[in-house]
């Protein structure tokens, strides 16, 4: 039960099959078995059952909210949900209980969705590997299944997960653990750089980064304010649709959501890719990227081809910058969204008392982390009055130039991009903090942020397993709002790969087996 | 269906980039299998060695930013990301304006100036550490931020 779709669940709940109350006890029961994985930092018990229980009593008379009432899903510490503490995984706002609800956490709840808590992450959503946060480093679920173990070389028993265990990406790692681990059935995460999507390919879930201006950003904690969306989770391509048309429309309170309406759509059963053209982007062959997605991403090409499809090779000049660009910008943008945090109307508040200025300095010196206080001086330092011109404002030029190479190459008749999401499968915690953070997010996002440099919609869909055991995922990116077009092509995809289904020890137990994914041949 | 707006670009008369330089092509490719050698990316510094970040310019980014750079790590971490920055300088943006959202074209919305939420003074300042009355309550402003022992030798001695 708890391995089932989103979809497929909600239909067993609307036929009765299973309660939500059942259904919010197992997958609490699972996240406590699965807290070696520390994907949640708060898990909201009692209030998950009794939204739970409500949602019993609105199914028992037959007035369901829709097909959320009843689902559990998680949801990214960096959105504020009211009366439930919001810590971006940081001391700055440990203890910091929001007053309000993000929107798209409201439209959740709204639909009867069950809130089972909040997710880890990176500090503030800066990093790469979900290894940065004050409450330590989430671990990817199939460091546990059994198709790493099968083919990791055992040292010694013991040693083997403690030392092995692989990284999930970030920054929404704690979402993405907890969708591939079953404990929920959807997860938000945010996606400035490829947060949503990087922690997706590494833990083997659908992962979706929205047309900027799409999805409120209204709660979310912001990182990039040009740059952030909420990002969605899932198990699948359709349930991403389905979560896809609960959040997106126009928000008053966030004007930076476009007005246009809105209509939530159902993917074809049989989707066709034989009219379309699929662009490979050359530049995405990077430096580091590993033989086996490379030929992953040959593979995926030839498939396209076979069915039918236009595909050509495409080019995006300025991609070797956009990671450069990225960090200027970032930078800036986070120098910008950071001063709020000073210690008087919320937070974490030092004791210094001479001064606002040294309160406020030692308070900021005591909240954040070193990846934080260095992306602050970076972007003060970008946006000093003598550097304007030079750094800030060329970035702006430059990521003109970056959204100009998308717009032509989809002006030329391409309809999506087919690129590689990460550079290699997720490699392990020790040794991934051999590097600091930002060089590591600087090799680790330079697949994923060219994509909200231009605000396009862009899903990682898993694709296979690598030799190691571990997923695999290529990424799809879409034109501005034709997520339709992009989901579309994602389920045709989805259905040709088979990726296979994770065979974790803990879900396996939690689970009576009803509903099965098939496993058929993998692709690789 | 909406696509990003060419009209503006068209009008800057935008000078195309340099282009990187040439590599060996390789064999032909197929037209749709990713072939060739890796592009090249900027590695992390670039080749122009770098200023050095004046301590006084160090001072003012602390002073601004109201965040210390704790230790020569902190320094060490801004003088490379200026390097990495640099890359930028290699293109040629000649022509071209400036983005600030990709949502450029359109409208942002404006709503009626209505009062529609609020009186939670409550909820507000029930997040607050140190509160009198409706009041957040702060230390003593217009002083100077005063750098501790530590802090003022560290910057000093690393010039």
């Amino acid at each position: 039960m708890l391995r089932s779709s989103l979809r497929q669940v909600s239909a067993a709940l609307k036929e009765g099959r299973v309660t939500p109350t059942e259904l919010c006890q197992r997958c609490l029961a699972l996240i406590k078995s699965t807290k070696f994985l520390n994907a949640y930092i708060t898990v909201t018990e009692e209030t998950a059952l009794k939204q739970a229980e409500e949602s019993e009593k609105r199914r028992k008379r037959g007035q369901p909210l829709g097909i959320l009432d009843g689902i559990p899903i998680a949801v990214k510490d960096n959105f504020n949900t009211a009366g439930i503490e919001t810590t971006c995984a940081s001391n700055m706002l440990k203890g910091y209980i929001s007053p309000y609800n993000a929107t798209v956490v409201q439209k959740l709840l709204d639909q009867g969705a069950v809130l089972l808590g909040k997710t880890n992450l990176d500090e503030f959503a800066m990093g790469s590997g979900s290894t940065d946060g004050v409450f330590g480093p989430v671990r990817n679920p199939w460091s546990y299944s059994k198709q790493y173990k099968e083919k990791s070389v055992p040292k010694s028993h013991s040693e083997d997960e403690e030392y092995n265990w692989v990284i999930t990406g970030g920054s929404s790692g704690g979402s993405a653990a907890a969708v591939s681990s079953f404990t929920c059935f959807a997860a938000l995460g945010s996606d400035t750089g490829g947060s949503t999507r990087n922690p997706a390919a590494h833990c083997g879930v659908v992962g979706l980064k929205p047309t900027y201006g799409l999805i409120s950003r209204h709660g979310l904690i912001p990182l990039v304010n040009s740059m952030d969306v909420p990002g969605i989770l899932t198990r699948c391509v359709d349930d991403a649709a389905v979560l896809l048309g609960s959040l997106a429309g126009h928000d008053p309170k966030d004007s930076t959501t476009i007005q246009d309406d809105f209509k939530p759509f159902e993917l074809p059963d049989l989707p066709d890719v034989s009219k379309l053209s699929i662009g490979i982007p050359k530049e995405y062959h990077a430096p580091g990227l590993s033989s086996e997605i490379l030929s992953l991403w040959s593979k995926a090409a030839d498939l396209f081809k076979n069915a039918g499809a236009k595909v050509v090779e495409v080019s995006l000049p300025h991609t070797r910058y956009s990671i450069v660009c990225y960090h200027v910008l970032c930078t800036a943008e986070v120098a910008s969204n950071m001063a709020r945090f000073d210690g008087l109307e919320y937070g974490h508040r030092s004791d210094v008392k001479d001064s606002t200025e040294s309160m406020y300095a030692a308070t900021r010196r005591e909240g954040f982390n070193d990846v934080v206080r260095g992306r602050i001086l970076s972007g003060n330092y970008f946006l000093l009055k003598q550097n304007y011109e030079k750094y800030f404002v060329k970035a702006q030029k430059v990521r003109r130039l970056i959204a100009n190479d998308f717009g032509k190459v989809f002006g030329s008749g391409v309809d999506i991009l087919l690129t590689p999401t990460t550079l290699s499968d997720a490699v392990p915690y020790t040794e991934f903090i051999q590097e600091d953070n930002r060089t590591r997010s600087a090799q680790d996002d330079i697949l994923t942020q060219a994509a909200n440099m231009a605000g396009l919609p862009a899903i990682n869909v898993p694709t296979a397993l690598s030799e190691r055991g571990l997923p695999v995922g290529l990424q799809f990116i879409g034109r501005s709002f034709q997520e339709k077009q992009l989901l579309t092509v994602a389920k045709w995809f989805e259905k040709q790969v088979q990726f296979p289904v994770i065979q974790l020890e803990e879900a396996e137990r939690h689970d009576n087996g009803v509903f099965q994914h098939q496993k058929s041949a993998s692709f690789s | 269906m909406r696509v990003l707006s060419l009209g503006r670009w068209l009008r800057a008369g935008r000078v195309p980039p340099r282009e990187p330089a040439s590599r060996p092509s390789g064999h032909r490719h197929s037209g749709h299998r990713p072939q060739g050698p890796p592009q090249e990316l900027p590695q992390g510094p670039s080749q122009v060695p770098p200023q050095k970040v004046s301590v006084e310019v160090l001072e003012h980014l602390e002073h601004l930013a109201l965040v210390d750079f704790r230790d020569s790590e902190g320094v060490e971490r801004l003088q490379k990301a200026i390097q990495f920055a640099d890359q930028l300088h290699e293109v040629n943006t000649d022509g071209v304006e400036p983005m600030d959202s990709v949502l450029e074209d359109r409208c942002l919305y404006l709503r009626e100036d209505d009062v529609t939420e609020g009186n939670c003074t409550k909820e507000l300042l029930e997040n607050a550490r140190e509160t009198v009355e409706e009041y957040f309550v702060a230390p003593p402003g217009n002083i100077p931020l005063v750098k501790l022992e530590g802090q003022k030798t560290f910057l000093q001695g690393s010039k």
